[in-house]
């Protein structure tokens, strides 16, 4: 939903970043307001999944130029942590496993420390239990899920669901989606889905990160920016994205390359 | 617990790394016959334990360092070690009163309060610094259920005809180099005696304490639980931060006859030297539990932590028909540290049953390895064995190694091994921070799960504080 007095939750300039010294990102600019769904697009090694790194402040990643605001804040000088706590979510591509750490005694420490950063009180094992079976119904997921270690043994499209149940608990403001879709049967595809769209909401974003149309046939964008080389290079509606399942990305290497010359 | 708290703990260097200003006595650096004789003439003790000293003395000297251990340390000069300090008091004393406020003031500092006001209400705690045990508290009342709880010194005036018939009969003196050094130079530790049908009515707990920069430390302990007699015993050592290496060599006995049980717990956080591995404790210890009787049992739960090189196989004789033995490990070593350590379940009674869970972790630039021997005799008919494995590295300089022996004479014995290595990675960390869970929670919900299946074996009081002192050693280790 665009609304153009919404205001803005995250707004990315000039964003730079390097890993071990290979400069990825070259000047991502990036606006997101309340009520929006942004949807990524781009290739491998297009810079995408690094953009959603850097955003959640993974170690390995060096911001070297730009800036990230976050509801008015430097969201750059903030641990990977505080960036959790208040409000900024990374949903995935791969998540990993943890042997040995309860689902359920993960989900609540994660819940509870959103919750203090916001005034609310710690919910108690058996507050969250309430919580966490109630939510749980936002991506059907077996609470037998919630006995288990985090993601151990979960096939892919658990983990995914993992994720939104996740994101279900934390309430985030601006959710990225890291490749959500990748791995998913039909099926699965649908319930995550129906999950993200269901926490959509006029006061929160929501940033996917996609190779493909198929997650946007059943979330629609109101925003698709194609990225490539570390940059962001064309930024339009919906229509985008079916243009490039038309014409597939091969107008970006043109493009590209003509950007290159010039 | 909130991260604040871990946060607050992980920033704290070895907080027992102080030295305690007293008056010791201490008898000349050097081991010879005559000193033997001089320890035991100091703690005014019977013939024939004189006569097993000395004859542990002479078969040490006939025995040869092990060299097996996946260990590397210079030699160890046995000349330059001082074998026994005392710190100065009156000889005989009668009560707390009369110990030196300063060694009560240690022990509070350790969190080991042993002043009546301030004591454990349900764990009798014996207290040994350097030498000698110190004070032993809820003595009478244990008394009146017949446990006998003391020093081995004081053990050996008091009850010596136990004294006599058990020492020395799980671990004989010349078992291993080790145990024969003990057996000569032993100073104190703890004596434990559960008679006949009597369940312990509280946890029992030794503290060891060195003070001394150059003093061995060789404690004895002994613990006998009669027919269906039960105990849960805990042992907590710390030592202070000197740049030159301590040596401490024990030997740990337990009897268990027909249907006793004895849980013996170790949160072990003796001084391990510092990021280059200059000082801390040389461990090197033999404990072994005898399930003599039917249906006795035998649990080891350990936590290591400390010392620089640790040599330590807690093992049970698995004697009594369908007796039990447990070995339950979690062994942490972090900068220069090395361990190495494991157990030994010696099946020889017919269905007779032992579980081994062994969790591993190394940090920093530290040698993890567990070794332990599974033996199956000829008349350990339907024996069963259970043993799992588990280590994490933590960093790309750790090492950690697992290397099991099982041996079998009896076709129809179950003998199952488990083993895994992982590693605690920075994406995994990334995970739980992206969640909102602080740096330090996270390295601590991680080793904790690591370690549930040992943690849920310690007693509950204890079970905590080793999974802050985990989080503690942890400290700069993962980045």
């Amino acid at each position: 939903m665009i609304r153009p007095d919404a205001p803005v939750l995250l707004e990315v300039r000039d964003l730079r970043a390097s890993v071990e010294d290979q400069p990825i990102l070259h000047g991502v600019n990036l606006t997101i307001r309340a009520g929006e769904i942004h949807a990524v697009m781009g290739r491998n090694g297009s810079g995408k999944s690094t953009l959603s790194k850097v955003l959640a402040g993974h170690p390995a990643y060096t911001v070297t130029g730009g800036t990230v605001t976050y509801q008015g804040q430097n969201l750059l000088e903030l641990d990977p942590e505080q960036r959790a706590r208040i409000g900024l979510f990374l949903g995935f591509q791969y998540p990993v496993e943890i042997p040995g750490v309860s689902n359920l005694e993960f989900l609540r420490v994660a819940t509870n420390a959103r919750r203090q950063q916001g005034g609310a009180s710690e919910l108690d094992t058996f507050a969250f239990e309430d919580l966490v079976r109630e939510r749980l119904a936002v991506v059907q997921m077996d609470p037998a899920f919630l006995e288990r270690s985090v993601n151990e043994g979960f096939s892919g499209g658990e983990k995914k669901r993992n994720e939104i149940l996740q994101m279900a608990l934390l309430e985030p403001v601006v959710a990225i989606l890291d490749e959500t879709d990748s791995g998913l049967d039909i099926d699965a595809l649908r319930i995550v889905a129906g999950g993200v769209n269901q926490l959509a909401s006029p006061d929160n974003a929501t940033l996917l990160i996609t190779h493909y149309q198929r997650l946007l046939d059943l979330i629609t964008p109101d925003h698709v920016h194609v990225m490539a080389a570390g940059r962001i290079l064309r930024s339009g509606g919906p229509e985008l994205a079916h243009e490039l399942e038309r014409t597939g990305y091969d107008w970006v290497d043109q493009e590209l390359a003509l950007a290159e010359v010039g | 617990m909130t991260s604040a708290a871990v946060g607050d703990l992980v920033s704290q260097p070895y907080k027992y790394g102080f030295v305690t200003e007293i008056e010791t006595e201490k008898i000349a650096k050097g081991l010879s016959e005559d000193v033997v004789r001089l320890i035991s003439a100091k703690k005014e003790e019977p013939a024939f334990l004189l006569d097993f000293r000395l004859r542990a003395y002479r078969q040490w000297l006939q025995m040869q360092e092990p060299d097996w251990a996946a260990l590397g340390y210079p030699p160890i000069d046995y000349q330059d070690i001082i074998y026994y300090a005392a710190p100065k008091q009156q000889a005989k004393k009668t009560s707390l009163d009369e110990v030196d406020p300063k060694l009560l003031e240690t022990f509070d500092k350790l969190g080991i309060p042993l002043s009546e006001q301030k004591r454990l209400s349900n764990v009798a705690v014996d207290a040994v610094f350097d030498s000698v045990s110190i004070a032993t508290t809820f003595k009478e009342q244990l008394a009146e259920h017949g446990v006998i709880f003391c020093s081995i010194s004081e053990a050996v005036k008091e009850h010596s005809e136990l004294i006599e018939r058990y020492l020395g009969t799980v671990v004989p003196s010349n078992d291993n180099y080790f145990a024969a050094l003990n057996s000569a130079v032993f100073s104190d530790g703890s004596f434990v005696f559960i008679p006949k049908g009597v369940t312990c009515p509280m946890e029992l707990s030794t503290y060891f304490r060195i003070n001394s920069g150059d003093t061995g430390q060789f404690e004895r302990t002994l613990i006998v639980a009669e027919e269906a007699a039960s105990v849960s015993y805990l042992e907590g050592c710390t030592a202070p931060m000197f740049d030159t290496n301590q040596l401490h060599a024990a030997v740990v006995e337990l009897v268990a006859l027909d249907d006793a049980s004895i849980k013996y717990s170790t949160v072990q956080n003796w001084y391990a030297g510092d990021e280059n591995g200059v000082g801390g404790i040389y461990n090197f210890v033999t404990k072994r539990g005898q399930c003599r009787g039917a249906r006795s049992k035998i649990s080891w739960t350990q936590v290591e932590t400390g010392s620089a090189i640790t040599w330590k196989y807690p093992s049970c004789v698995l004697q009594g028909a369908d007796s039990v033995g447990e070995f339950y490990s979690v062994a942490l070593t972090n900068n220069r540290q090395q361990a190495d350590t494991g157990t030994k379940m010696i099946h020889v009674g017919p269905r007779t049953r032992s579980t081994i869970v062994s969790k591993g972790i190394s940090a920093g630039h530290s040698l993890n390895s567990y070794r332990g021997l599974v033996q199956i005799g000829p008349k350990a008919v339907g024996a069963k064995n259970y043993s799992q494995c588990d280590s994490m590295l933590i960093g790309d300089q750790a090492g950690a190694n697992t290397y099991p022996y099982i041996r079998s004479q009896q076709s129809d014995a179950v003998v199952e091994h488990e083993a895994s290595t992982c590693r605690l990675s920075a994406d995994q960390l990334f995970y739980l921070q992206s969640r909102g869970i602080g740096f330090e929670e996270a390295v601590s919900m991680m080793v904790s799960g690591f370690c549930r299946d040992v943690f849920n074996q310690l007693p509950m009081e204890f079970a905590a504080e080793a999974d802050k002192l985990l989080a503690l050693k942890l400290e700069g280790s993962v980045g």
